[in-house]
């Protein structure tokens, strides 16, 4: 009753046949400049959770009383209370990971994949739904982040939330930490990657 | 002098683009010709020349500690910062409305051109980036501002002419099946990207 069909469309959909970032190329500016190390990465992912879907229920409330004409506003409006109060938080319990984001969490406000769902979903669809679907997209965007955060700190620095994995044998034998890795533009190369494997393994994805 | 340093360096060296990522959704999804390319750069440019000095003023005479005192001594003490998000994506979204009417009003031929690109900039993340990160480097004048929001606004339009061409180019090129399309485009980006960084050893 929960979840019927479609509720379970709207939550699993995102996680890889229909994911935010892989396929609908939402919030690409976020998933490649967090991702160097992993912690602020899962912060990131969880931040962009429960913004999405606390919105996207707000939004949905909202949708009869919202006239057309005003609606981006109202959207960017909610969006942006909503971002304050994750900033604030995160400022009050996590300092130093908020000092990695930067500026990236004030431009949660402007990730496309926020405006996208609100627009394509929450708009047309009851608060329940659009809760999965905010937590569905939510989910299919932090799991992408994790992977392409997980490469790169792997690879750049050897570690993985901050933890040594590669024993210090390997280095003493002549591996060295890919420092290109760290760097912005691999991230754009890793993605471009995972999009490689991902549409060879689902092949209704290609583009001609 | 020093103006003159930012500048290039907000082109070049700290791209919007290769360096922050910013902008990302619409540099990948415009950048299949150079001509809408070029359009939308320079939509963009326009839009950070007029918000950056004005979230910069908003900044400094609002929302900074003390940025009150000019109401009088018992707003010393007013620390608005936290309300800077709401308040910078607000002017944003107004300035393109009115710089959409404007346009619209006296150079139709421009807004035509343009067309459908003004209404989208109000979400593109390097515009609210810019305002950020004008705010975390704390610049001494609102003519400095200006002068990084012309250079970044500059510095994507270079990145996404420079990839509609080539993507005008590998068109007809033999690309794997799964790789065509978005993927070889995010490929090429960070192909640019590492070319970009060659800029980052100079020293302005």
């Amino acid at each position: 009753m929960m979840l019927s069909k479609r509720n379970k469309e709207a939550l699993f959909n995102p996680l890889s046949k229909d994911n935010p970032v892989l396929v609908q190329i939402l919030g690409i500016c976020s998933t490649l400049a967090v991702t160097a190390k992993l912690e602020p990465a899962i912060v990131m992912g969880i931040s962009v959770i429960a913004v999405l879907a606390i919105s996207n229920v707000v939004i949905s409330l909202l949708r009869k009383t919202i006239p057309t004409s005003i609606r981006i506003i109202v959207q960017l409006v909610v969006v942006a209370a909503l971002v304050i109060i994750v900033q604030q938080v995160l400022r009050a319990y996590a300092y130093d990971v908020s000092l990695q984001l930067s500026v990236f969490i004030g431009l949660i406000i402007t990730n496309c994949i926020l405006m996208g769902r609100l627009e394509a979903f929450a708009l047309s669809n009851k608060p329940w739904p659009a809760f999965l679907d905010g937590i569905g997209n939510g989910l299919g965007y932090m799991i992408i982040l994790v992977i392409v955060a997980f490469f790169r700190e792997l690879l750049g620095s050897g570690t993985l939330l901050n933890y040594q994995v590669i024993p210090q044998w390997c280095y003493d034998h002549g591996y060295m930490n890919n420092g290109l890795m760290i760097l912005p533009p691999m991230a754009l190369i890793t993605v471009g990657c995972i999009i490689w494997v991902h549409r060879s393994r689902n092949k209704d994805l290609q583009e001609k | 002098m020093e103006n003159l340093n930012l500048f290039v360096k907000s082109i070049f060296i700290d791209n919007m683009v290769f360096a922050y990522f910013l902008g990302m959704c619409s540099y990948l999804a415009v950048s299949k010709n150079v001509k809408t390319a070029f359009g939308l750069g320079i939509a963009v440019t326009f839009m950070l020349v007029v918000t950056i000095p004005l979230n910069y003023l908003l900044n400094k005479y609002v929302l900074e500690p003390g940025a009150l005192s000019w109401l009088g001594d018992s707003y010393k003490d007013v620390d608005l910062s936290f309300l800077g998000l709401i308040l910078f994506i607000a002017v944003i979204a107004s300035a393109t409305q009115l710089v959409e009417m404007t346009v619209e009003k006296f150079a139709p031929a421009l807004y035509n051109s343009l067309g459908i690109f003004l209404p989208l900039i109000a979400v593109n993340c390097a515009i609210l980036g810019g305002a950020l990160f004008m705010q975390q480097r704390e610049f001494a004048s609102c003519w400095t501002a200006t002068v990084y929001g012309a250079g970044s606004g500059i510095g994507w339009l270079l990145a996404i002419v420079g990839l509609a061409a080539i993507r005008e180019k590998i068109a007809y090129s033999n690309i794997p099946p799964a790789l065509r399309g978005i993927g070889i485009t995010f490929i090429i980006t960070g192909l640019m990207g590492i070319a970009f960084m060659s800029f980052m050893g100079i020293k302005l």
